[in-house]
């Protein structure tokens, strides 16, 4: 029998005035009883629209019967013909917007924890002593991969499954990309991300640091050197900023630098070697996850007071729905339909403050959400002594500069087909690269579908 | 891992460091940094390259030991191994037609000025190369920088060595004395590079500076080096290191790279307690 219960099994967490002044994890993890519990809820439907909301197209109601079955291994194992990061996919996606949105038990009730059960199962197997990984039979072809993020990671993943001559080129020190320098450790623990790398290597995969693509090395010398096919996964380029007056300021940061001074270079450790400054009255600009993540890891550096400034409303925060949940828990204060105009100094040197102006909506623009508009004579400031940008990223133009024939869009994106090959032959990309900054799940959909035109082509199939 | 081959202490705050790193000696062009971390838990610094062999696969650069991380570079002998090392990053120097240049170094940025000067002379431009150290105890490279110009024009501030006085002083001199330059590339500290081109614009002469601001990936990701250059937002990693002097926005240059001079001191007096 289903269990009928109308909510999810819910997450046990560190208490929000506990974890607000830590870098651990936030969410803790089901226990084998309520992985139990949850995964009986899921009525097995016919026509498994969950499945259908996933980027890789897991097979949920399978791996799920296993996990209600406790057959948790087997869980993995098809979780595994999917994905090749569950540990980091059941806490970073976005699965109110996939899986989950699809669930039948979601029309009346709570969906499936699905996320939760993925989290679950792919840590339990993490927990099992490793064994003795070989790595599969060479087939001769060499392929190449530029970048170890998300999309990176799942393209070699599945290339090496194959046999294929794995090297991925990472242009920072560690692997992981934005799953190291982007991430914070209390939404996915660093330890999770070198596993899911140490396993990639157990398959035979070369990973060469501090290699930057279209500097140390260009694409069409990775050709040369007879890798017959180049996977770009190079993620997201640089912060975007509002161009409005004192983002030079001290004290202003693009996300994108707080974040990797705290997460790759752990500033936040009492020794560390990387300075990151500990501000008392912060506001981040932006409603993403990055925004969300630079808000949560203010607060953990002790600032008192610490404000998310979007310019829509809560409906249109493109965040993660736990994450804004979260954020909440930990004393983040929403400042809504809000749109800086001017970073203020009183010193000429430092940010004292921001000047806001009030917003409303109005009819939905292009991207399909209602444009904001400025509401007149609404401004108003915020004391303040840091502002961190949080408002996206336009592509690393690195690799486009240095590799002939590479088409990108009027925007910098790298233009690809359905297959995700660029405009040069055996050369394909996805990820950030392509489509700016997106989520964990998409770059991974990308990276595999990569990984799955380049075996094609190399084997003769395409 | 790149193995340290040969260090050499060239005044009592400057060492010079040759490492191998052969994929970086190939592409190298003078004007691009690397970014190192001498252990692996050290900061990650970006460094400008003063020398490079393509065949011997070594890259040279030359360092004021300033800060933490730079004493713990210092603290590697030779035969050691820098834990990280990546590039060539940045754009290189732009070198094509320019026929008559003013070069012009203060104190470590000589060592950096240098492999933009040797490469000019060997292209065959006129090269004035104006090297500007505090006192005769902190001039180094001489021989090489003599090698690498025409003319080579040692200033000190207390006159000990060379003439006495600034860099601009001799620039302005040659200007005056009817020197007609393409072009003045300036390397040194912000405020000197700040004083040759407030210098510069008077005469009309075209200025390059290189920045060296506070960076972390250096590969455009994390925005930190960013600079006010014509009233635009420009990333010294990927659009520089070099860029038009006269559009350079200095002060807050020199602002920004205050940013963490608390913390540095304090890591500073951490670091020569822990010895």
């Amino acid at each position: 029998m289903p269990n009928m219960s109308l909510k999810k099994n819910p997450m046990p967490s560190q208490e929000p005035e506990v974890r607000n002044k830590n870098f651990k994890e936030v969410a803790l993890g089901y226990t084998e009883e309520q992985a139990l519990d949850e995964a009986a809820r899921c009525l097995n439907c016919k026509n498994r629209p969950c499945t259908q909301g996933c980027p890789v197209a897991i097979r949920i109601p399978d791996f799920i019967k296993e996990t209600a079955a406790g057959n948790f291994e087997k869980a993995y194992e098809i979780i595994s013909l999917s994905s090749s990061l569950p540990a980091v996919c059941g806490r970073v996606c976005p699965q109110e917007s996939q899986c989950e949105k699809y669930c039948v038990r979601g029309i009346k009730g709570e969906p499936v924890g699905i996320g939760r059960l993925e989290r679950f199962v792919a840590d339990r197997h993490n927990s099992l002593p490793t064994e003795n990984r070989t790595a599969p039979a060479k087939n001769g072809h060499k392929v190449a991969v530029i970048g170890s993020g998300p999309s990176g990671l799942t393209c070699a993943v599945d290339l090496a499954k194959k046999g294929y001559d794995v090297t991925v080129f990472e242009a920072l020190h560690t692997a992981g990309g934005v799953l190291v320098y982007g991430i914070p450790e209390f939404r996915l623990p660093k330890d999770i991300v070198s596993k899911e790398v140490d396993g990639l290597k157990a398959l035979g995969v070369k990973i060469e640091t501090n290699v930057v693509i279209g500097k140390t090395l260009t694409v069409d010398e990775l050709i040369t050197q007879g890798f017959e096919a180049i996977f770009i996964g190079s993620g997201a380029g640089l912060p975007n900023f509002m161009n409005i007056p004192g983002e030079g300021l001290n004290g202003v940061y693009s996300a994108n630098e707080f974040l990797t001074r705290i997460n790759l270079m752990k500033a936040y450790r009492d020794n560390s070697e990387t300075p990151v400054m500990r501000a008392e009255k912060v506001a981040v600009v932006g409603g993403g996850n990055v925004a969300m993540d630079a808000a949560r890891c203010a607060k953990r550096l002790g600032a008192k007071e610490v404000y998310i400034i979007y310019r829509r409303s809560e409906e249109e925060l493109p965040a993660r729905a736990e994450e804004v949940e979260h954020a909440k828990e930990e004393g983040i204060v929403f400042r809504l339909l809000t749109n800086p105009t001017e970073i203020l100094s009183e010193d000429g040197k430092t940010v004292s403050g921001i000047r806001c102006v009030e917003m409303t909506l109005g009819e939905p623009d292009a991207s399909g959400r209602r444009r904001p508009i400025e509401k007149h004579g609404s401004e108003f400031e915020i004391p303040l002594d840091c502002v961190i940008m949080a408002i996206g990223t336009s592509p690393n133009p690195l690799i486009k500069s240095t590799t002939n024939g590479l088409e990108t869009t009027p925007k910098g994106g790298i233009v690809v087909d359905e297959n995700g090959e660029t405009s040069r032959e055996n050369v394909y990309a996805g990820g950030d690269a392509v489509t700016g900054a997106a989520t964990v799940i998409l770059a991974m959909g990308a990276g595999k579908k990569a990984a799955a035109a380049i075996n094609k082509k190399i084997q003769g199939l395409l | 891992m790149n193995k340290i081959i040969l260090k050499r202490s060239l005044n009592p705050t400057v060492t010079l460091f040759t490492f191998e790193a052969p994929l970086i000696a190939k592409k190298a062009e003078p004007g691009q940094f690397v970014i190192l971390r001498p252990n692996s838990e050290s900061e990650r610094i970006p460094l400008t390259i003063s020398d490079f062999d393509r065949e011997a696969g070594t890259v040279t650069v030359i360092v004021q030991i300033v800060g933490a991380t730079t004493a713990e570079l210092n603290a590697i002998p030779e035969g050691g191994f820098i834990c990280d090392v990546a590039g060539p990053l940045g754009r290189p120097t732009e070198t094509e037609g320019l026929k008559k240049v003013a070069v012009v170094g203060g104190g470590v940025g000589c060592a950096i000025a240098y492999p933009v000067a040797k490469k000019l002379t060997n292209l065959g431009a006129s090269v004035d190369f104006i090297v500007g150290f505090r006192n005769r105890d902190l001039v180094f490279l001489e021989d090489e920088f003599r090698a690498a110009s025409d003319n080579l024009v040692i200033m000190t501030d207390d006159g000990s060595y060379g003439e006495k006085g600034l860099v601009t002083d001799a620039l302005k001199k040659l200007i005056e004395s009817g020197a007609e330059y393409d072009e003045v590339i300036a390397i040194g500290p912000l405020v000197m590079m700040k004083f040759v081109c407030k210098l510069t614009e008077q005469y009309g002469i075209k200025t390059v500076v290189s920045m060296n601001p506070i960076m972390i990936d250096g590969t455009g990701m994390c925005g930190g080096c960013r600079l006010t250059v014509g009233g635009k937002m420009k990333f010294a990693c990927v659009d520089g290191p070099d860029f038009n002097g006269h559009e350079v926005d200095f002060d807050e240059a020199m602002r920004r790279n205050t940013m963490y001079k608390e913390f540095e001191r304090e890591k500073a007096c951490r670091l020569l307690n822990t010895k």
